[in-house]
């Protein structure tokens, strides 16, 4: 403690360049690392390398929760296993039933289109992650899962549970990836309402049960409990998964676009285990912009399954150009009432091949 | 005193505190959980200026933005900037007494969640709600407890 205010414990290479200066230097240094990360440049080699560090720690945090997930396991009776098992049997034997049907309307759907046999199948590779943790912060809907660049785990990759859309894949590490979830504030996926074929975008509220479909007009057909599934546009996810539910609709006559929340149906927060999906390009409800790749445009792209930059950069560019559209859209809807011109747009599907039921 | 002993110290103490700040909590605990890093950043950058300075400010702030996903450097910036000011203004806050340094410290945490909120807004991010603001109140009201939970490692050299 005799070191306070006294020089004697201080080292001598302590005192080089003034604070001011220092200060001067981090900043630029900080503002330089913004620069190149918000145009997303060669900033991601930086952040791949500053992940793979992370990622011990990362694991040494969330170990306590696996532990007691293990010791849980560990400890369950035999007549939770039993339950669990009926349980299991029974979802099996309803899974079993409905892939029957579906197998069924698949063959219709091939004839109806004129094609001689079935389609292949749209999901070719599906793997399992783990989360491993959570990037808990206000307003930030993120997961961190144990796979990453080796695993064959690519940007934009969608990420999907049992039961819903959970997100896309969002930065990717060696071993780890982070996955941004669709109920994060900087989330936006084009969905479609199943009732109706209306089309809109879901934006992420925030917190872990709440989606918002900012631009929907007063007068649009929506009401609760309608069935949003993916659109299939945004070249992301492929066109009928589902997403969400609608929880709530208020309109209020003095104002132009109705207030819609949903909720996702996905267990966003509960969720141990997710999926990870790659799809068949050539699928017709395989998302939009990878097909518009795969026909032609960016030949290379389609070729190179994964990983290589130029793919990313490619996917990103059409990714983020399908998003100033639907953005340009929608503020162009929220800006002008909406006349009677420009309702069919929106309100009845185009005549696309793609998105015959 | 040992200067390696007190350096590994500080590093410990900050491993401690990233690993509170980045803990998975329930959605209704995060508003109220102060940022644990950067208090313990503000203490040694007080207590041991030369030290716990700028670069470990830098540091930490780089390590937050890589655990919490944000742009790299928004944190770095804003916590290189309180750090800057705690160096500045360490003799005057120590001399303080701790409710008095807790008046600082909110000026202190203020600032930095405002360069936080202002470059999330200037890089088109979205700035949140009023809830974001809770953490810097917590943080100076258990400023005295984290002050003295450090001070033991300090006075044990």
């Amino acid at each position: 403690m005799a070191a306070f205010g006294t020089s004697d414990g201080r080292p001598i290479y302590g005192r080089g360049p003034s604070p001011g200066l220092r200060f001067t230097i981090y900043a630029l240094i900080s503002l330089g690392l913004l620069y190149v990360d918000q145009r997303a440049g060669w900033s991601a080699r930086i952040r791949y390398g500053l992940e793979a560090g992370a990622y011990p720690l990362q694991l040494a945090i969330n170990s306590p929760a696996t532990v007691w997930h293990d010791l849980v396991d560990a400890f369950a009776t035999r007549n939770q296993l039993r339950a669990d098992n009926a349980r299991l049997e029974a979802q099996l034997r309803e899974l079993q039933v409905g892939q029957l049907r579906t197998q069924a309307l698949e063959e219709e759907n091939a004839t109806l289109r004129g094609l001689q046999g079935a389609l292949p199948p749209l999901v070719t590779k599906w793997q399992v992650a783990e989360v491993i943790g959570s990037e808990a912060a206000l307003l930030r809907q993120r997961l961190i899962i144990n796979k990453g660049e080796h695993d064959g785990v690519h940007l934009n990759q969608a990420v999907v549970d049992g039961t819903g859309v959970l997100g896309q894949v969002m930065h990717v590490g060696p071993y780890s990836a982070e996955v941004i979830l669709i109920t994060d504030p900087e989330h936006a996926m084009p969905v479609q309402v199943v009732r109706n074929q209306l089309r809109t975008i879901a934006v992420g509220s925030g917190s872990a049960n709440e989606l918002l479909l900012k631009f929907l007009a007063v007068n649009s057909d929506v009401q609760g409990g309608d069935l949003l599934v993916s659109s299939g546009l945004g070249g992301v996810f492929p066109a009928g998964f589902p997403v969400a539910r609608i929880t709530g609709v208020r309109r209020e006559a003095n104002q132009l676009l109705a207030q819609v929340r949903a909720e996702p149906l996905a267990r966003i927060d509960r969720s141990r285990e997710v999926m990870l999906l790659d799809f068949d390009p050539q699928h017709p409800a395989a998302p939009a912009s990878d097909k518009a790749l795969a026909d032609g445009r960016m030949p290379e792209a389609a070729a190179a399954p994964t990983g290589t930059p130029d793919t990313e950069a490619a996917r990103k560019k059409a990714q983020s150009a399908a998003k100033g559209a639907a953005k340009a859209a929608a503020r162009a809807a929220a800006k002008e009432p909406p006349s009677p011109a420009d309702r069919p747009t929106v309100t009845t599907p185009l005549p696309d091949p793609q998105d015959a039921p | 005193m040992s200067y390696r002993e007190s350096r590994l110290m500080i590093l410990l103490t900050a491993v401690v505190g990233l690993v509170l700040t980045i803990l998975p909590l329930p959605s209704w605990l995060l508003a109220v959980r102060p940022n644990f890093l950067v208090l313990v950043v503000l203490y040694w950058s007080t207590m041991t200026p030369f030290l716990g300075g700028l670069m470990l400010g830098f540091l930490c702030g780089l390590a937050l933005d890589v655990f919490q996903g944000s742009l790299l450097g928004e944190h770095a910036l804003a916590l290189s900037f309180v750090t800057y000011l705690a160096v500045r203004l360490h003799l005057m806050m120590r001399a303080k007494p701790l409710f008095e340094q807790s008046l600082y410290v909110f000026a202190a945490l203020l600032a930095y969640e405002f360069l936080l909120w202002a470059l999330d807004g200037w890089t088109g991010h979205p700035t949140g709600n009023a809830l974001r603001w809770v953490h810097t109140v917590v943080g100076a009201l258990i400023w005295p407890v984290v002050a003295g939970v450090l001070g033991r490692f300090h006075s044990q050299r």
